[in-house]
């Protein structure tokens, strides 16, 4: 179970990734963010957000319409 | 702008400002913020409208071949000619913010404050603000006044410079 969830659904780039980093840097170094998105471009994003800025994309999933990422804040 | 951090640093040279213009410089330094670069945008002739207090962004078809609205099932275009018909622009205008509202896209007010909260460094041309008489009062709070060499500065210091 993530730490805080954020509902992103509905929201189109960019607004999943600022909102999601904005949730995150409220975060305890550890913590984790879920993040329900329906934008399909969301999936590049995140991978691309994890990669260069160093926070872990643990999960990636789709269920039906709704992409769920958690990422979890770095060190 | 400190150098200690490590960070990319990425300029864009904004120079226009009609709605759908607005758009790339906002959504790439939002984005760019949120990915831990340095983003500095300045704004320049038609570009300086989009820093003003009250935004009153407009849209038009005219000369714009490639502006296809999805309607009926398909897309189309817009004789230029139509433009000239009072109403057809602001139409324009309206059908693009109904279907911006519709699909969830962010606002361009919204989008300048996470700029601004983002820490996005927003220059104004100075000899273009002069030349069009617009006031400092008018612009949002956060901007500073600068000219071309203060621009060439940054832009020497950033990987990543964009002319929108």
């Amino acid at each position: 179970m993530a730490d805080q969830t954020l509902d992103a659904k509905g929201l189109n780039c960019p607004l999943p990734i600022l909102k999601a980093k904005k949730a995150l840097t409220a975060l305890p170094p550890g913590g984790t963010l879920e993040v329900l998105a329906t934008d399909p471009g969301a999936v590049k994003d995140f991978e691309a957000f994890a990669r260069t800025t160093g926070h872990e994309l643990i999960e990636s999933t789709t269920e039906g319409n709704v992409f769920r990422f958690v990422l979890k804040r770095k060190a | 702008m400190s150098d200690s951090s490590g960070a990319k640093r990425m300029s864009i040279i904004v120079t226009k400002g009609s709605l759908d213009w607005a758009y790339p410089p906002f959504i790439l330094s939002t984005t760019a913020a949120a990915m831990g670069l340095d983003v500095t945008l300045f704004f320049t002739f038609y570009g300086l409208p989009l820093l003003l207090k009250d935004l009153d962004l407009k849209m038009t078809p005219l000369g714009n071949p490639a502006m296809k609205m999805p309607m009926m099932g398909g897309h189309m275009g817009m004789p230029n000619f139509m433009s000239m018909i009072p109403g057809v622009d602001a139409g324009a205008t309206v059908m693009m913010k109904d279907m911006m509202k519709k699909k969830g896209v962010a606002t361009i007010p919204e989008l300048r404050s996470l700029a601004i909260e983002a820490g996005v460094r927003m220059i104004a041309c100075q000899m273009t603000m002069d030349l069009f008489e617009y006031k400092l009062e008018d612009m949002v709070e956060g901007i500073e006044l600068g000219g071309a060499a203060a621009y060439i500065e940054v832009a020497t210091q950033s990987e990543i410079n964009l002319f929108i």
